[in-house]
């Protein structure tokens, strides 16, 4: 067996029992005898080999690192396996969430008057889900400033921030 | 009779039905027929309060900013600033808000659309299961309404009728079917106090978790469907 196949194993049987996505660093730090290019190289290989339409994992990375995943086709299967209902936010939690993810940091009073009602409920939900967590308060005034959290990244599956789709521009619209 | 109060946690506030009124009439949101909007609003006003649904301060005063911008664009010559503008702007900036939600809730969500081995304890999202808004559901009630042939005649005794009955009945129906299309639930009734009370049921199942509404795309009819496990007991507090 070649060293790479060594590697291969290795990196997937860490991914496979991960609580959190795992980054290059930490599998570094442990998978010590191998460089960080053969690391990365190896999740390259390891990501491919997932995309082939028999497996029903794949390999994405979310949130600065990598992580191991059902493939979203087989939802209402892992759903009837669960009997558990899945992860919903309510419409307003959702747009209180999106109003913190493009314009942070942000402050309750700028989210109620974009979004013209009070948004405490959202965001007393989006703090305990963990998607949001304040960050200072403004300056000259006591008002805490939102932030989304690494979480909010991991169950969005966005790899950083920067990831996030632009807008329609809608002043052509209509 | 004493009347029925209940409070809706759900609605979403007076953009959402504004923004609800310019898609549906299809307006140039440019150029927002002040007549014709200030009366589709204050009409929805009209009906949530006969049904005796609290009607949030925010949607009262947005009321009042319609009717003043209306009144204002009566008296406005044609060199001032549009009284329109400050609408449009704030209308403009909450479509921009739908989006960026949007944006969002298409992605493929963790312990929804895809699932990792980890977490599966953790809270997972909100306990309530409202996919159509308020507003979709006050407009598929509006349309059961009108086309059910039911009496207006005032009955000669009037019958005590019971929210709790009617969640009964619809728990009843949603055991032989797993689930059912929102208007079929008032094929039974044969008066508009009978489907008020079934609509007030319908509304206070979604929120205490115990059956969802959703809908397959926005103007697509609204299924009931029941929640195995309801989180809670459902319990009700009618004033």
């Amino acid at each position: 067996m070649s060293p790479n196949h060594d590697l291969k194993a290795a990196i997937e049987a860490l991914l496979f029992v991960a609580d959190r996505p795992l980054n290059i660093k930490k599998i570094k730090k442990i998978l010590k005898k191998w460089s960080i290019k053969d690391i990365q190289r190896t999740i390259e290989i390891l990501r491919q080999d997932y995309q082939s339409p028999e497996r029903g994992i794949e390999l994405v990375e979310v949130a600065g690192g990598f992580r191991l995943q059902t493939k979203a086709n087989f939802r209402s299967y892992i759903l009837s396996l669960k009997q558990k209902p899945p992860f919903r936010l309510s419409r307003s939690a959702l747009e209180t969430l999106a109003i913190i993810a493009y314009r942070q940091p942000i402050a309750r009073k700028e989210i109620e008057s974009i979004k013209g009602v009070d948004v405490s409920m959202s965001l007393k939900t989006l703090l305990k889900l963990k998607l949001i967590k304040p960050a200072g308060r403004k300056k000259g005034s006591s008002a805490f400033l939102y932030v989304t959290t690494p979480y909010f990244l991991e169950v969005f599956g966005l790899k950083d921030l920067s990831e996030l789709p632009p807008l329609t521009d809608f002043s052509d619209e209509i | 009779m004493e009347s029925l109060k209940v409070k809706l946690e759900f609605f979403e506030g007076p953009l959402d039905l504004l923004l609800h009124l310019v898609k549906k009439h299809q307006v140039d949101i440019y150029n927002i027929p002040m007549a014709l909007i200030t009366e589709q609003y204050l009409s929805y006003l009209r009906f949530m309060k006969s049904l005796n649904i609290d009607i949030a301060s925010e949607y009262l005063l947005m009321a009042a900013t319609l009717v003043h911008i209306k009144s204002r664009m009566l008296l406005a010559s044609p060199q001032e600033e549009d009284p329109r503008e400050e609408i449009t702007q704030v209308l403009l900036d909450y479509m921009k808000v739908k989006d960026m939600a949007e944006v969002l809730e298409k992605r493929e969500i963790l312990h929804r659309d895809v699932f990792v081995r980890y977490g599966i304890e953790e809270v997972i999202g909100e306990e309530t299961f409202i996919f159509p808004t308020a507003f979709d559901l006050l407009d598929a009630f509006k349309q059961v309404i009108e086309t059910a042939r039911v009496s207006d005649i005032v009955p000669k005794e009037i019958e005590v009728i019971h929210v709790e009955d009617k969640m009964k009945e619809i728990l009843n129906v949603l055991q032989n079917e797993p689930e059912i299309l929102f208007e079929r639930l008032f094929d039974e009734a044969t008066t508009k106090a009978e489907m008020i009370a079934t609509f007030l049921a319908i509304l206070y199942m979604a929120k205490e978790g115990i059956i969802i509404l959703y809908q397959i795309s926005p103007m697509a009819p609204i299924h009931i469907k029941r929640v195995r496990a309801p989180l809670r007991k459902p319990h009700l507090e009618l004033i």
